[in-house]
């Protein structure tokens, strides 16, 4: 591993990539969404638009900071601060190109399944703090659906394991240079695109917050920055499990020479962010008994026998 | 593949963990200090779209959810021991896994009683 590069670039390289990228999609989701649907979405801020990352920042920045007297203040606070900081945490096990990683070692991969389980702890706290109906309700079921399809999530990545024989990252990419998990792991990476909509609840699997029934769910109480903390966590947990995907499917940095492994590994990110929209867009919120129906009786046993399936196939290799 | 991972290669990940809690820490002190404080008679009620809030919000819960946070204890705890099984599939082998059929098996038998309780079932 050439790692001639300063950690600390590393790191904050990273942090100050992800933070962005995680801003720039707020503008980046509207412009689409509207394109989709036929609309013009945000364009008087700046050249297409594009300023309105800014407004909205600033604007969130001077909002009043207001924790409400039924509250539990500590929770109340502590709760946005989670879902930004394991979000960010998780980043350090992602190869963005070769010897560009924050941390390689070799439980990468346990690392993020343990940050996407913390997760869970943000959407029940803060809804819990709030004493509030509606965000109990969201909450609740953002509890029950995160940690259902987190069962799974696990189940469905074991298949790239078995291929490339580690948990580390930078050996998943390099095992990928004989043709990408895409193909071997279709239905592994099927499952672990449904798991990632429903962990970071993203339409259309937005149900702890499904506005028309909950106002806005586990966060119906927080307003200003603690609000912005889980919109900005929300936005990286997208990007979060869009790098996954291209990490451990479509060979992470991987690609024709002509063009540097940064870019590659970008560009596929963003085709995956482009595609957690399109789904937005393009599918209609499920019930709740529905999805999780639908994980705990279709999704686990299919994520088992894809496991067996791909075991067994390796075996007789 | 086996890569050593010694205490300090967790370094990098704690440096990092300490740098997005500071910034959302002190991002969260600046929002306070700059933000506007107006206290309003509507702020001291739970929003409940415009409905005066009745009695507290930490009712008794529906059974379901925490009937889903038992399975996945279970399921979870079961799924994990899939972990080393997976790094580990070339050297266990065969036998290694025809003793993950056996155990899949004895998971998939509780799976299955589970279903035909109906515990998985919403709407009953």
């Amino acid at each position: 591993m050439e790692t001639a590069i300063n950690p600390w670039w590393i790191i904050g390289g990273v942090l100050f990539a992800v933070l962005n990228t995680a801003a720039g999609l707020i503008w980046v989701e509207r412009r689409m969404l509207a394109l989709w649907q036929d609309r013009y979405g945000p364009n008087r801020a700046g050249p297409f638009g594009l300023l309105i990352v800014l407004a909205d920042s600033i604007k969130m920045f001077f909002k009043e900071d207001w924790i409400p007297p039924f509250a539990d203040r500590l929770v109340f606070v502590f709760a946005p601060a989670i879902v930004v900081a394991t979000v960010l945490m998780s980043f350090t096990i992602i190869p963005v190109a070769p010897g560009v990683v924050v941390a390689d070692f070799n439980i990468g991969l346990l690392l993020f399944l343990a940050f996407s389980s913390l997760g869970a702890y943000s959407i029940m706290l803060g809804g819990w703090a709030s004493n509030n109906k509606y965000a109990l309700l969201g909450a609740m079921r953002g509890a029950a659906q995160m940690i259902t399809y987190e069962v799974f999530m696990g189940l469905s990545l074991m298949g790239v394991v078995l291929l490339s024989g580690s948990f580390n990252l930078t050996d998943i990419v390099l095992a990928q240079q004989d043709g990408w998990f895409i193909v071997p792991q279709f239905i592994g990476f099927f499952i672990f695109l449904v798991a990632g909509l429903a962990e970071t609840h993203r339409l259309p699997f937005d149900i702890p917050e499904s506005e028309s029934e909950l106002v806005a769910g586990f966060h119906t109480e927080y307003s200003g920055m603690k609000f912005g903390m889980f919109f900005i966590g929300e936005y990286m947990g997208v990007t979060l499990i869009s790098a996954l995907v291209t990490t451990l499917y479509f060979g992470g940095w991987l690609g024709p020479d002509f063009l540097p492994p940064i870019f590659w590994f970008l560009a596929k990110t963003f085709a995956f962010i482009c595609l957690f929209i399109l789904l937005r867009a393009s599918l209609p919120r499920p019930r709740y008994d529905q999805l999780v129906e639908y994980g705990w009786k279709f999704l686990l046993p299919l994520a088992l026998v894809n496991l067996l399936v791909t075991g067994a196939i390796r075996l007789m290799q | 593949m086996l890569l050593q991972s010694s205490a300090s290669s967790y370094l990098p990940i704690l440096i990092q963990g300490i740098m997005a809690l500071a910034f959302v820490g002190i991002t969260m002190v600046i929002t306070h200090l700059v933000g506007p404080k107006r206290r309003t008679i509507d702020k001291l009620t739970p929003f409940e779209s415009g409905i005066s809030s009745v009695g507290n919000a930490r009712s008794p819960f529906s059974i379901k959810y925490f009937l889903v946070a038992i399975l996945f204890v279970l399921f979870d705890v079961e799924v994990i021991f899939m972990y080393p099984w997976a790094v580990n599939f070339r050297e266990l082998g065969g036998k290694g896994m025809i003793e993950m059929f056996v155990f899949m098996g004895m998971l998939l038998l509780g799976f299955f009683y589970v279903i035909r309780k109906g515990a998985l079932d919403w709407e009953k």
